[in-house]
């Protein structure tokens, strides 16, 4: 992995991560696999019976996408905390484009940390997901 | 239209802590997880690639500490339990805000605890909108800290 502390300085960003489009097939095999059994992903009856247009993707799915930007970028023990929250449903069929931007580099007990914003968007420019993330650099 | 009886009655539920829960975290669900996700970097998958990269065994991936809270519900404080729990209905619920701090590595073959606590309960537009924030803690056998996750569900009750 490329040495991505080094040289880092507020305003880089991260390589921009992109899934999709998100299939039913998709839902239901996260649903299984994260254990997040919730109807309306899966289920386009119940979904529909619930006021929704139809089954749309589990928040945790773009946050698991963001996770591989992230990861894809600094090894997964670098990442210290994060926190996002979910600001529109991703509907089936859109693609997800994770984007992390350099906010912060900061010490803190010693250590040398970035403050990542990131955030998820659907191909049509809709945010779906925003928060930040902290990581050590070294 | 806010629907009284589909309140959630914050005195009753604020506070509760859920019994500590045992969770095995398995080689072949980190795997699910990572075809699931189109994961590409093989450390998610590849046991050889995984030790090659200096890890003891699959890494559970930084989302993966949510999943272990679904995969041992809580008898006492779960969201959708109608009897122990907060007794939501599934088909008006949204996920708010999630967050992860991490303490230490999870892999898997570990045995981990996982406890809830209901530390919050807050609502918007007269009741329409309810809040529900549950902080997670997931241990080891050893009783060390491995991460929390904070999680809050929206309930749509209008």
């Amino acid at each position: 992995m490329a040495d991505y502390s080094a040289s880092l300085v507020v305003g880089d960003a991260l390589p921009e991560h992109v899934r999709g489009p998100i299939t039913r097939a998709d839902l239901a095999l996260f649903a299984g696999a994260s254990h997040d059994h919730v109807l309306l992903h899966i289920d386009s009856d119940y979904a529909k019976a619930a006021g929704m247009d139809d089954v749309f993707g589990h928040g945790m799915l773009s946050m698991a996408y963001l996770a591989q930007m992230l990861t894809g970028w600094a090894p997964q023990d670098r990442l210290k905390t994060w926190s996002v929250r979910f600001t529109a449903i991703t509907p089936l069929y859109a693609t997800v484009h994770c984007r992390g931007e350099v906010a912060e580099i900061f010490e803190q007990d010693g250590e040398r940390l970035a403050r990542i914003s990131i955030g998820a968007w659907t191909d049509k420019d809709i945010q779906t997901l925003g928060g930040e993330a902290v990581v050590t650099l070294a | 239209m806010t629907d009284g009886e589909r309140m959630i009655d914050r005195e009753k539920h604020l506070g509760v802590v859920s019994e500590p829960r045992r969770v095995s975290v398995e080689k072949g669900f980190l795997q699910f997880f990572a075809k699931a996700t189109g994961e590409t970097n093989p450390i998610y998958f590849d046991e050889d690639a995984a030790r090659a990269a200096g890890h003891r065994a699959l890494p559970a991936p930084p989302t993966y500490a949510f999943s272990l809270g679904l995969m041992a519900p809580a008898q006492r404080g779960d969201i959708f339990d109608k009897e122990n729990g907060l007794g939501v209905d599934m088909s008006v619920v949204l996920h708010g805000e999630q967050g992860f701090t991490y303490h230490r590595p999870i892999y898997a073959g570990d045995q981990l605890s996982v406890t809830t606590t209901t530390s919050d309960i807050y609502d918007k537009k007269g009741g329409a909108l309810q809040f529900v924030v549950q902080n997670t803690r997931i241990e080891d056998e050893t009783g060390a800290l491995c991460a929390e996750g904070r999680q809050v569900t929206v309930v749509r009750n209008g």
